[in-house]
């Protein structure tokens, strides 16, 4: 049913019809719309069975989740930012023991300094936690990758985190088809535990594993990885068939089979990088790109595939490898060695820095003139970080970075000083 | 006519005769769980694989069978499940250190949500978890008043990684972080946190502490709190031979010295108040306890004469303090006289423990 | 695409007022987006939002830099925060106060901009009138549709009864309050090229 919708709201009303058995989360900018309107639909009855914990902690809620999980019960939470790093220890855990636990990560910035803005950096930290790894484009689908989410998780035994840019996608309103109850239903079979707590047929979870089995193991949970790579596109396929539209699968290439540069990026980006490759392509360049949905696990032969015909990659990311570069980037450039591709990392919009179309095109044109630098900091104002290092080459008491910058950014607006 | 008590029917004896079939301990059942069986990888004398095998048999049997436990990671996890055998015979799960109250309110969740809140859930930890790392998701379950029976065996210390204090860690004990060096040898005073009196402040449905020198008050406590649904808390005093420096044949011995000399009071709450004493029967002086404790030996001389007696004091002084609190050396009331249907024998009313 | 940014502080609506506006376009058939940009929950610091309508479905997510329509929810705003950045030379502004645009110091506006495109209005006397509250963000839009004719009335009336829906009441204050505002507009526009209008006391 099409709907003009905010996407927290979009998230949770799909989410209800997978019904899920135990929702908890504590609450988080900007996740806290999805929670609270699930909330309010168990309370008022309109999601039932359904028990939701209100709990004391993010590493609370992923506990919750665990507890639930592993006693039978489709479990679902949400989270962002510091509230990740902070259940991070029960992320591994979830991941480790094979619960198929689905939770929406509205991404967020991670301080310090802290930031309630959107980029990618809270997903980076649990890349290699073993979960699934999903990024949404658009609010329609955000909401459809949960339904495929639950699907995947349950048959593959592994948590699948849904990542959605926050308040860019969690806060704004867009037009949503939101999937029909019995659609849902249809796509998505009661959860069948792998293994569960059962006083009737009781046995031990959670046991230490010493170096003669750890190996295997930890194998184990990167072949449920692998199994992800073919189901994701076959599940998406099949979504296709029965909800009539394109959402989820491993890498969605735009404009990109004769492209001579490709743009890849993640999430909502894609939206406003489209608009600049349809801007260039109309000035009769050829210029492409390609969005990743399924970041973990990394779908590196479709993306080889999808750039091999590139002269010059640009990846655009919302995240960064301090003193070094790119995360994103280290990805595609593993999955493009050997060809002879030039790649660019630009780091772009963190901490909810906007991500404008002029500068975007910008990058694009030099990339095409190829003059795109190895790594760009979009939009950095140079001066302030100048200002700073000077200050701190000075004094030894320089004081607070954080303070500074925005002492000169104040001082810089308000002409004082 | 002064009231007899015929102390040789109490729980000094695990499986005694004279004591009616259903005063009888789970212990003393061939028919019992055995929830945590034999096999295990526990110390010679660990009082925490007895209190342990005790508060889940005792669960077991109150809940029919039908229970699910949540273990944090610690000295009993370790000790129980070495890979790839594990000594639990009931649905187990192991958490990770700081969440297993959390993980029970998941299991208790989903539970309820399946229309299975006929299983129960039990949650333990040892003192680390439940005190430290684990007090913010214990405190969590609590102010919910989820449907989970938290049990901590409190051994005073991280003993699985070493013997570090905790915030169980008493004054002037001897651990790896708090030696017997110094001007004030071993843990200091003025720190640490009372579970039990911060469970009670919780005004949960019920709360209690037992030592595994009580099996008969022990189990009774368990099994009342497996009657009541909500959030409860069980905080059993195990001693661990190797962390106290004890004999491991002492392990009882000193349990009961705990609760005689006054350092650990045995009480029940609920909701908010004290509802129920274990009175001292045989009071004993701090000395007499901490004498048996390798923890505590810096305290003494060669010849075992103090030679702290300013510590000793001071522990007195606690000792002293939970006496008055819990009216822990009140005479007991003296039963109705006019009460024919007891059978001889009877371990006497109110008094479960020795 | 037609790209329009809400000033307002927080408390007065702004992000919902964008949110129904997408809403309203989409009832008229239209594609919609509309976006906050906020920092932490404090009433009283500067929102903005923003609405960008098309025919077809928008793909940007980039905050709107070059606005055709400018719409002020709070008079304080004006000389604090820059309103007009990026403001199509024949785009639109419609500003919550009774009073003149002369009054509030932008009486230079009209010289930048088409003077027939700059509109004030009471919304807030309107709103305190059919609400009982100063809440003018609903009221406000029944503004816009009459100054720019990018939503319809009815729309916006349907957009409101969707989004308050559960207080019939308070829907059809709000709906009312909409629709006083309209009419007004409509007559301000048609008397006059450049249009205040309002109760006489602020």
């Amino acid at each position: 049913m099409l709907r003009q919708i905010e996407g927290s709201r979009a998230v949770a009303e799909t989410v209800a019809r997978c019904r899920p058995e135990v929702v908890c989360a504590y609450p988080i900018s900007p996740q806290t719309h999805i929670i609270e309107a699930l909330g309010e639909m168990v309370k008022s009855g309109a999601l039932a069975p359904c028990e939701f914990v209100n709990v004391e902690s993010e590493f609370a809620a992923m506990s919750v989740a665990i507890g639930a999980s592993a006693a039978g019960a489709r479990a679902f939470t949400a989270t962002a930012s510091q509230g990740l790093l902070f259940m991070m220890e029960a992320v591994y855990n979830a991941s480790g023991l094979g619960l198929p636990i689905v939770m929406t990560l509205a991404n967020r910035a991670v301080g310090a300094p802290i930031n309630i803005w959107n980029d990618h950096s809270d997903a980076m930290a649990a890349r290699d936690a073993g979960w699934v790894q999903l990024f949404a484009e658009t609010i329609q689908e955000a909401a459809d990758l949960h339904v495929q989410a639950f699907r995947l998780a349950e048959e593959l035994s592994v948590p699948v985190m849904v990542c959605m840019d926050g308040f860019i996608l969690t806060h704004a309103t867009e037009q949503v088809d939101l999937p029909a109850a019995d659609a849902v239903d249809a796509f998505l079979p009661a959860y069948e535990p792998r293994q569960v707590l059962d006083p009737d047929e009781p046995y031990s979870i959670g046991a230490m594993v010493g170096p003669e089995a750890f190996e295997e193991v930890r194998y184990l949970a990167h072949a449920r990885q692998l199994a992800a790579l073919e189901r994701i596109p076959e599940l998406a396929e099949e979504f296709a068939e029965s909800f009539g539209r394109d959402s989820g699968g491993l890498v969605h290439p735009y404009r990109s089979a004769d492209a001579e540069v490709v743009v890849v990026a993640m999430g909502s980006v894609l939206g406003t990088i489209k608009d600049v490759v349809d801007a260039q392509r109309e000035a009769g360049h050829r210029i492409g790109a390609l969005g990743i949905t399924s970041f973990r696990p990394f779908p590196g032969d479709a993306v080889r595939n999808a750039l091999a015909g590139a002269q010059r990659v640009v990846v655009v990311e919302k995240a960064f490898s301090v003193g070094f570069g790119g995360v994103l980037s280290t990805d595609v450039a593993m999955a493009l060695s050997g060809l002879p591709v030039t790649l660019s990392t630009v780091v772009a919009g963190l901490g909810g820095r906007p991500i404008t179309k002029s500068s975007l095109g910008n990058i694009f044109t030099a990339a095409l003139r190829g003059e795109a630098e190895r790594l760009t900091f979009l939009d950095l104002k140079t001066e302030l970080v100048v200002r700073e290092l000077e200050r701190m080459s000075v004094r030894r008491r320089s004081g607070p970075t954080a303070e500074n910058v925005l002492r000169d950014i104040g001082s810089v607006g308000s002409g004082i000083g | 006519m002064d009231r007899v008590r015929f102390y040789q029917v109490g729980s000094f004896a695990v499986g005694n005769r004279l004591v009616s079939r259903d005063h009888r301990t789970v212990q003393s059942d061939t028919a019992r769980a055995n929830s945590l069986t034999s096999g295990h990888r526990a110390c010679q004398g660990c009082g925490e694989a007895l209190g342990a095998r005790y508060a889940l048999d005792a669960a077991m049997r109150a809940s029919g069978g039908r229970m699910v436990a949540v273990n944090a990671t610690g000295c009993l996890e370790v000790f129980s499940t070495p890979y790839p055998e594990t000594s639990w015979q009931i649905a187990w799960f192991h958490s990770l250190f700081g969440n297993a109250p959390a993980v029970a309110t998941g299991v208790a969740a989903a539970l309820r949500a399946k229309g299975r809140d006929d299983v129960r859930v039990v949650a333990q930890a040892g003192d680390g978890g439940t005190v430290d790392i684990g007090f913010g998701c214990l405190s969590g379950m609590f102010e919910r008043n989820d449907d989970v029976l938290f049990v901590c065996y409190d051994n005073e210390a991280y003993m699985n990684n070493g013997v570090q204090r905790s915030g169980a860690t008493p004054p002037a004990a001897r651990t790896a972080t708090t030696e017997a060096v110094g001007d004030h040898p071993g843990n200091v005073f003025g720190q640490g946190k009372n579970l039990p009196e911060l469970a009670v402040a919780h005004r949960i449905p019920y709360v209690a502490t037992a030592t595994v020198a009580d099996l008969h008050d022990l189990e009774e406590k368990i099994t009342r709190a497996m009657d009541i649904h909500g959030a409860r808390y069980v905080h059993i005093l195990v001693p661990c031979p190797l962390g106290w420096g004890s004999a491991s044949q002492d392990t009882v011995r000193v349990a009961r010295l705990a609760t005689q000399s006054g350092l650990f009071p045995l009480f029940e709450a609920e909701h908010g108040d004290v509802v129920r004493t274990t009175p001292i029967r045989r009071p004993a002086p701090v000395g007499d306890y901490l004498r048996l404790q390798g923890r505590f030996r810096h305290l003494f001389d060669a010849d075992g004469n103090p030679a702290r007696p300013d510590v000793i004091a001071a522990l007195q002084a606690m000792a002293d303090r939970n006496i008055a609190r819990y009216g822990l050396l009140e005479p007991a009331e003296p039963a109705e006289p006019a009460e024919p249907a007891e059978p001889a024998g009877h371990p006497g009313g109110g008094d479960g423990s020795s | 695409m037609f790209e329009v940014r809400f000033h307002g502080r927080g408390g007065q609506g702004a992000v919902t007022a964008a949110d129904l506006l997408a809403l309203a376009a989409f009832i008229d058939g239209r594609c919609a987006q509309s976006f906050p940009s906020f920092g932490s929950e404090r009433t009283g610091a500067p929102v903005v939002a923003y609405c960008r309508l098309a025919e077809r479905a928008i793909r940007t997510r980039e905050p709107v830099v070059e606005p055709d329509c400018v719409v002020v929810i709070d008079p304080t705003l004006v000389h604090q925060v820059d309103l007009f950045s990026g403001l199509a030379a024949d785009g639109y502004v419609l500003i919550n106060s009774s009073r003149r645009l002369g009054a509030l110091g932008l009486g230079t506006l009209a010289e930048r901009f088409r003077p027939e495109r700059l509109l004030t209005v009471g919304a807030t006397e309107v709103a305190r009138r059919q609400l009982g509250r100063p809440l003018p963000n609903a009221a406000l839009l029944g503004g816009l549709a009459a100054l720019t004719a990018e939503v319809s009335l009815p729309a916006v009336s349907a957009a409101i009864r969707e989004r308050f829906g559960r207080d019939g009441t308070l829907a059809e204050r709000n709906v009312a309050a909409a629709s006083e505002v309209f009419q007004q507009a409509r007559l301000a526009l048609t008397a006059d090229g450049r249009a205040v209008l309002g109760a006489p006391a602020d």
